[in-house]
């Protein structure tokens, strides 16, 4: 039993980071029906600016939580800003554009992350200097460190604020209309750019706490991490139903514990047949399964015709 | 037809003229070296094949930089061949770890008549590539390709400097039964042909020996996440836990099993024997163990130097197979000198004969052109180093798998039960 | 006159298709002259990837179902060539039987992927096919364990090049005064797969499959209730697309001697779809101008190096970041100028030509 309490710990911890990206995914997606394949690359770009900050402010002896204040900071401005301008240069004007031509600009946009950022930190993986020393809780006879409880209450509270944020103010409410309709949106009165622009810098924002988290939890950082991060992220995004912001966080929670579950289970399960290196697949057989029983993913809402 | 599209016609034109300058461009020095005009230097070059964009470039740029710095330390040297002066020159080119651009990148080196190539870094690379250079007659030295059958197709042209998996994985599992006195281990392996490879021959002779293997788990080079293996492992209360795959996904496991509580020892092949594992575990990387093909590097000549001229000339820790990379450069030049021509169609003959001691430790080709079995060096980090532990030395190896197979470790392992 | 009268006049027609076919059996020995043969394995490469997206574009162009793991087709393609005719069973079966089982088991491959997501629109089928290609790729890797079929990451050595009783298109051939290598041979063999290709794709979008096809992608609800069978016509799309794949998978295996499943990355996938987004959805020869361009594009790029060395003085920026980078500004610029791509596809006059095409499928 205290295995499997371990695998669920686990299985939690890694789907909220998976959450929090798949965020921005879902976010861009339910606004402006696009796949912004850059996203995972902008977390990379924040867990690498996070990763510099810690170096330099840690190396000149200052406490932990303040260095990790502003590491967060100061990556959730870049990645604001990387988000604000990519959607300037690189969507805005192909916003009328067949619907395949954004997604090869997402292409371009997450190639030139990819080598920006190896050309400023070169190609090799980078070590996080020790900042926390996480004591360990037992639970039921598993073990759950201060970092990842932290990691998993940050990204519920995260979580929490975004959904009220839509919910209930003035910008949320605006982003839910220009959701439904941006050109009858406009004609309220709302100011769709902005509300797109928004969309992006919120959702690059809370890539870059995400960045934030892998950095402290894996403790190594690479130009190419935000690849494998991102699909997976997008994954979870689709099986929660893309576009539905609860959706993300249910579809990145269960992906995690999925993920755990399977490398954990599957091998005695299928008698040594399967092992740990079908993990993947299993993520993706689910999601097979859950989208040919409701196409619209978990909690998605039927699309209509916009395929 | 005034009407004939003049402006795509002309953009063509003279895309094609640029690409014929550029293409052009490399050539000049070559007739200039076969014919003997003024000052008698003659232009070798050298082609380097391996990873410099993508997921695995750092591995790839490693290569390319022992490669560089032996052809520095080649041309600083003065080395004559044939009674000539000669100036080495680097090729460098990327082939993605991408086999189909392999071949093209092979090509091309080909096309830049290179004396001889040192790459490429993936199997699935290096194989394809290696019946263009069998083709063109030009010697492939790969600094890590550990499968199998890339020696294996008949070709005179192809080489490895590197042990291939049948080498390592057996010494290590001799090492955890005899010195580590193991009963039970967790394999996991990162599913490239590398890591399965020293996972599978590692587990294949642990098996032999005795020792219970408890678990086989599998992740992939990509990954950063290993709690849920790990987890399962821990369940089966393992003595050892032993890794094929190389550093980045060794250093996070490691940190990853003292967040899980894990006791078990950890060890692993020369993919995580390197600097930058150490700095990527930190305090974490204590007690771990890996083996390395070769002597410890105070005792071999240049090994000891060789780190810190990497150090120094690239800001930067040797990753991984850049003194395989070097060592191969080195291979070629005194293939050359013995031979007295820089001519591939010469000197090939004269690199399956080498005899040469280099940064890895003594070098010597069997009849495939696999690296013949040589000493293999245990490491342990001690104190954020790694320190030599125990040499194995090959003509030992031969006569203690057998004894010590049906003999020494089962018998605990029954009593247990 | 105009460039495309040039093609359709009736007096030019002749000698401008000629002038053509001459200049595409001529290209390989003008290559190799001019810049080496490294290019001309690049444009043979040039070719594969131009069946590949003519095979996307049939999914994503006429049938408008967005497909992101198209390359697992390729791989099946490749993995039952080289299964069949390589020692890794020992067996050596003929390319001539070869070739057509591939396409039929990537056609199978094709219905398996299309069957179950026929509900999926849009993106959510993106996700699924990007899951098969996946799936596809982890399943080649692990297949050597508990029974050894695909030889996982080490990957199948040895493969039969195309042959056929003595003559091998691996050994190099004296022909009529001029050499044939074999990279040579195979830029034939593919010029000429891929010809076919550009005509069945020609074909097709004019018949009356392809005509449903594009009333599908165009409005899946209005076409079906013309009476247009989606569903039948959607796994025909797949099957279809599938084939492509898999005969250029079996080529490229021939041509390679090796293959592993790391030349079947998802990255593999994106790119052959860039090539059909980029050079126009839809439109074969956009297409065709996509694959070409996208696959001589990166090489064209190493150039940058020794130019950097020469215009600045030194290497600045590594080349091979320089490179990619390149790459990837390409990709956006191109779409920001061509939104509908390099070679976009003409709206088509509305009215039909006769009436009747009702029950097609």
């Amino acid at each position: 039993m205290d295995i499997f309490a371990q695998q669920l710990i686990n299985g939690l911890v890694l789907g909220s980071i998976y959450a929090l990206v798949a965020l921005g995914y879902t976010m861009v997606y339910g606004i402006l029906g696009l796949i912004n394949f850059a996203h995972g690359d902008i977390t990379m770009i924040g867990a690498l600016v996070a990763l510099t900050i810690v170096q330099a402010l840690a190396a000149a002896g200052m406490p932990a939580p303040v260095v990790l204040i502003i590491a967060g900071g100061g990556a959730m401005m870049v990645c604001a800003a990387l988000g604000l301008s990519i959607e300037r240069v690189a969507y805005r004007p192909l916003r009328r554009a067949p619907r395949l031509a954004p997604l090869i600009t997402a292409i371009g946009v997450s190639i030139l992350l990819q080598y920006s950022a190896a050309l400023i930190w070169g190609k090799q993986y980078i070590a996080m200097p020790k900042l926390l020393e996480p004591a360990a809780i037992d639970i039921a006879g598993a073990q759950l460190t201060t970092l990842q409880l932290a990691i998993f209450l940050l990204a519920c509270a995260i979580m929490a604020a975004l959904l009220w944020f839509i919910k209930a103010s003035r910008m949320g409410r605006a982003m839910r209309a220009t959701e439904q309709n941006p050109d009858v949106a406009g004609l309220m009165g709302v100011n769709t750019n902005t509300v797109i622009a928004f969309t992006f810098v919120l959702g690059s924002a809370i890539g870059a706490i995400a960045g934030l988290m892998i950095i402290l939890y894996y403790g190594i950082g690479h130009y190419f991490m935000g690849f494998m991060l991102g699909l997976k992220a997008f994954t979870a995004a689709v099986l929660g139903g893309i576009g539905n912001v609860g959706g993300a966080v249910l579809g990145g929670l269960l992906l995690g514990v999925i993920e755990s579950l399977a490398s954990g289970y599957i091998g005695d399960l299928s008698g040594g047949v399967l092992g740990s290196n079908y993990r993947d697949i299993f993520a993706f057989l689910v999601l097979v399964l859950v989208l040919v029983l409701r196409p619209s993913g978990l909690l998605g809402q039927h699309s209509g015709d916009r395929a | 037809m005034h009407k004939y599209p003049i402006r795509p016609v002309v953009a063509a034109l003279m895309a094609a003229v640029l690409v014929v300058a550029c293409g052009k461009e490399t050539p000049p020095p070559a007739p200039k070296a076969e014919t003997p005009k003024a000052p008698v230097v003659l232009t070798v070059k050298i082609g380097s094949a391996s990873p410099l964009t993508g997921p695995q470039a750092h591995i790839g740029i490693d290569i390319r930089n022992g490669v560089q710095l032996a052809i520095e330390d080649a041309n600083a040297a003065n080395v004559e061949i044939g009674g000539k002066k000669v100036k080495f020159e680097l090729v460098s080119e990327d082939d993605e770890a991408n086999p189909t651009k392999a071949t093209t990148v092979a090509q091309k080196l080909v096309d830049a008549k290179v004396a001889g190539v040192i790459g490429h870094f993936n199997s699935g690379a290096s194989i394809p590539a290696s019946k263009i250079y069998s083709d063109a007659g030009i010697p492939q030295i790969s600094p890590s390709s550990t499968n199998p059958k890339y020696t294996e197709q008949g070709f005179k042209t192809t080489f490895r400097v590197v042990a291939h998996d049948g080498q390592q994985g057996p010494t290590l599992a001799r090492f955890a039964a005899k010195t580590l006195q193991t009963k039970s281990v967790a394999v996991i392996d990162d599913s490239t042909a590398y890591g399965q490879g020293l996972a599978d021959n590692f587990e294949a002779t642990a098996k032999l020996l005795g020792i219970k293997v408890v678990a086989r788990e599998h992740t992939t080079d990509k990954d950063t996440d290993f709690k849920a293996i790990l987890t399962k492992i821990k369940g089966k209360k393992p003595d050892l836990i032993m890794f094929g795959g190389i550093d980045p996904q060794a250093a996070p496991m490691v940190k990853q099993m003292k967040d899980l509580g894990i006791k078990a020892r950890f060890i692993g092949g020369d993919g995580m024997q390197t600097p930058n594992f150490i700095k990527l575990a930190g305090d974490t990387a204590d007690g771990v163990m890996a083996s390395i093909p070769g002597l410890p590097k105070d005792q071999m000549p240049g090994g000891k130097t060789f780190l810190d001229k990497y150090k120094n000339k690239f800001n930067q820790e040797v990753e991984l197979f850049a003194p395989m990379g070097y060592d191969a450069v080195m291979v070629f030049i005194e293939a050359m000198k013995r031979a007295g021509s820089a001519d591939p169609a010469k000197f090939l003959p004269e690199v399956g004969k080498t005899r040469y001691d280099g940064v890895i430790g003594p070098i010597a080709f069997d009849e495939k052109g696999d690296l013949k079995n040589g000493p293999i060096t245990i490491y342990l980090v001690k104190g954020g180093k790694w320190e030599p532990l125990e040499t194995v030395k090959p003509e030992a190896e031969a006569g203690v798998a057998p004894a010590t197979a049906p003999a020494a470790a089962p018998v605990p392992e029954a009593a247990k039960k | 006159m105009s460039w495309s009268a040039l093609f359709t006049d009736r007096r030019w027609r002749w000698i401008a298709w000629s002038a053509v076919a001459l200049l595409l059996l001529a290209l390989p020995f003008i290559i190799e002259a001019l810049l080496g043969r490294s290019w001309v394995r690049i444009i043979a490469v040039a070719l594969l990837f131009v069946m590949l997206a003519l095979g996307l574009n049939i999914v994503v162009g006429f049938a408008g179902l967005l497909d992101l793991g198209y390359i697992a087709f390729f791989a099946v393609g490749a993995y039952s060539y080289a299964l069949l005719a390589s020692p890794q069973f020992a067996v050596h079966w003929p390319f001539l039987v070869l070739l057509p089982l591939g396409a039929a088991i990537a056609a199978v491959f094709g219905v398996l992927l299309g069957a179950p997501t026929l509900r999926l629109r849009g993106d959510y089928l993106a996700i699924v096919t990007l899951g098969f290609g996946e799936i596809i790729r982890v399943f080649l890797n692990n297949l050597n364990r508990p029974v050894n079929i695909t030889n996982g990451p080490q990957g199948i050595t040895l493969i039969d090049p195309l042959q056929m009783g003595g003559f091998s298109l691996a050994h190099t051939h004296t022909f009529a005064g001029l050499t044939f290598a074999p990279v040579h041979n195979y830029y034939f063999v593919f010029l000429v797969c891929a010809v076919l290709s550009i005509v069945l794709s020609l074909r097709l979008e004019n018949s009356r499959i392809g005509r449903a096809w594009i009333a599908i992608r165009d409005d899946e609800l209005a076409a079906s209730s013309m009476g247009i069978n989606t569903r039948n016509l959607k796994l025909l799309a797949f099957a279809m697309g599938a084939t492509f794949g898999g005969v250029a998978g079996g080529l490229f295996a021939s041509f390679q001697g090796f293959i592993s499943p790391e030349s079947f990355h998802l990255i593999d996938s994106i790119m052959v779809l860039c090539m059909v987004v980029l050079g126009g959805m839809g439109n074969v020869a956009g297409v065709v101008l996509g694959a070409v361009l996208l696959t001589a594009l990166p090489e064209a790029l190493r150039y940058i190096g020794p130019l950097q060395q020469r215009w600045l003085g030194g290497v600045i920026v590594d080349p091979a970041d320089l490179r990619m980078l390149l790459f990837g500004l390409a990709l956006v610029l191109m779409m920001l100028l061509r939104p509908e791509g390099l070679w976009p596809a003409r709206r088509r006059r509305v009215a039909p030509v006769h009436t009747g095409n009702a029950d097609v499928g």
